[in-house]
């Protein structure tokens, strides 16, 4: 058994491509979105947990390749610019998850990026800009 | 109180580098351990330090003459608006100060991506700015529009001149409401869902000397990573806040001005800041020092969190509007620890301010004076403290046409 969880990115032509149906009928694994968006240039992304086999899981993710998804670990989508970071804790309320905390007694931030679902709350939550995503998504101004 | 120690038998420790100095984070072990006598005939100084968003912020700038002169009228600093309505080439450039373009709350809540606060960090930083200035020409500055850049290094003098700084205490706020709320506090979820401060309590300069026995106009300070001073007393300097037993405020008091040479200061401590539905700020990193002249002054600085209280104030209906009183008064130590209880529940806590920052300032401060590049200063004239009789006024709103003229 395998679980994992992973970020898929969508071109604009696979995007209304029933890739979740597949993945369930096909390849007998057990999805839990977490998160899914199309931007207006067409380009999805979907945040999910897989779990299964790992031979099915493997096969999957071939499947998803050769389709033209980009496929990355769901830590790499929140970045925290440290050097940005003044330690000052307002994210800590806002963050559901925790991935952001605040350590005591030394009163500094830290990020998790393991128990990040990226809701992206915190990206404008910190005064001090210090919380980054690398690409464009739906919610973005 | 009969002082123990003089401010100048102090520097002369300091020039020998035998002063002993602590933060104040640090003093309370050591009066803890030693008792207040012992420690005030062994310390000699306590620093303090704070890291907070300082909204009454901003920086006098003389950027000199262009050939022909020009006597600025509307002038823009990477597109944010400075006030020119001084001499021809003097500015001032405020923390808030918000580009014409920036949409600000007609995309609630606004980003308030880049501000005066920003331009300032990116000045200290280095950077080249760009300066867009109209003029309407006068015989002896004619020239009417210029478009170029310049660095900190190139312009004549860049003043940071902070109206407001280092508030003594100030409010927890919540929100009462259903819904989720964009203030100067930060992002407070409806319902109370977190209870956000903004102080660094017991590292805090005026917690430490909560009746500016010590500082005064003229004390030397740390400012924004280099040295600066208190120019005179902030605005809305409240010193008759009402005061809890060792003397310190349980509200917003007394506050401080502040003047120091930009050129000298460090990005690292200011910090341009974009509050999500409020507008764009500056963070500010001050420290102060303060001498231990006698025990009283030493007993000041011996304040802890579990001793320092602060409002909790409803920022839905209670602080926009006036109505109503705190919800309750608590402690520093209950705030630092991530939630208090107010109306039986436990709400998670977060601060503004950043202690981690203070505690770096303090212990910086600390390590000039040890090195004997920071001496004291004694004040020139004293602050209006608990005794003056100052009362924080409201704005009259009456009818102008029956002005008195």
């Amino acid at each position: 058994m395998i679980k994992q969880k992973i970020v898929l990115r969508y071109p604009p032509h696979v995007v209304e491509q029933p890739t979740i149906y597949h993945l369930i009928k096909d390849f007998d694994l057990m999805v839990n979105i977490l998160r899914a968006d199309i931007n207006p240039k067409k380009e999805g992304r979907l945040m999910m947990e897989l779990s299964g086999s790992e031979k099915n899981y493997q096969r999957a993710l071939e499947w998803l390749q050769e389709l033209g998804l980009q496929i990355m670990g769901l830590e790499q989508q929140i970045i925290w610019r440290e050097d940005r970071c003044t330690h000052c804790g307002a994210c800590t309320v806002i963050c559901p998850t925790e991935a952001l905390a605040f350590n005591r007694p030394e009163m500094t931030v830290s990020f998790d990026e393991y128990k990040c679902v990226v809701c992206e709350l915190c990206l404008k939550a910190c005064p001090a800009r210090a919380m980054e995503t690398l690409v464009e998504n739906a919610n973005a101004k | 109180m009969k002082n123990t120690r003089s401010i100048e038998e102090i520097n002369e420790k300091i020039k020998t580098g035998k002063a002993v100095v602590f933060t104040a984070e640090e003093i309370i072990n050591v009066v803890e351990e030693k008792g207040i006598k012992n420690a005030a005939a062994s310390v000699d100084v306590v620093t303090t330090g704070t890291f907070g968003p300082m909204c009454s912020s901003g920086v006098f700038l003389n950027v000199g003459h262009p050939t022909p002169r020009i006597k600025l009228n509307e002038i823009y600093l990477n597109s944010v608006p400075a006030y020119a309505g001084i001499a021809a080439v003097d500015l001032y450039l405020g923390a808030t100060a918000l580009p014409p373009s920036d949409p600000a709350n007609r995309n609630y809540p606004g980003d308030f991506i880049y501000g005066g606060g920003h331009v300032i960090e990116e000045l200290v930083a280095g950077k080249e700015i760009r300066m867009e200035a109209t003029a309407y020409g006068t015989d002896c500055y004619p020239l009417k529009k210029i478009d170029t850049s310049f660095r900190l290094s190139e312009i004549n003098e860049a003043t940071l001149y902070n109206p407001r700084n280092a508030y003594q205490n100030y409010n927890v706020a919540v929100n009462l409401g259903s819904k989720t709320i964009y203030t100067y506090m930060g992002v407070l979820k409806m319902n109370m869902g977190n209870a956000n401060y903004s102080s660094a309590g017991q590292l805090s300069p005026l917690f430490n000397d909560p009746l500016l026995k010590t500082i005064g106009i003229g004390t030397r300070i740390f400012l924004g990573g280099g040295i600066g001073y208190v120019a005179w007393h902030g605005t809305q300097h409240n010193p008759g806040a009402k005061r809890v037993e060792n003397d310190t405020p349980s509200y917003p008091g007394a506050t401080l001005a502040l003047v120091g040479d930009l050129k000298q200061m460090e990005p690292r401590w200011l910090r341009g800041l974009s509050f999500l539905g409020y507008g764009a700020t500056m963070q500010v990193g001050m420290g102060v020092p303060i001498p231990v002249l006698n025990e009283e002054i030493m007993h000041y600085c011996a304040v802890r969190d579990e001793d320092l209280k602060a409002p909790v104030v409803d920022y839905y209906r209670g602080y926009p509007y006036k109505e109503g009183s705190e919800l309750a008064l608590v402690s520093y130590a209950k705030l630092k620890s991530g939630s208090i209880n107010i109306r039986g529940r436990e709400v998670p806590t977060a601060s503004l301010s950043s202690y981690a920052g203070a505690r770096e300032i303090a212990t910086t401060l600390k390590e000039w004076i040890q090195g004997g590049r920071f001496t004291l200063t004694a004040p020139s004239a004293p602050l209006p403290s608990a005794d003056s009789g100052i009362k924080m006024n409201a704005l009259p709103q009456r009818d102008p046409d029956n002005r008195e003229v």
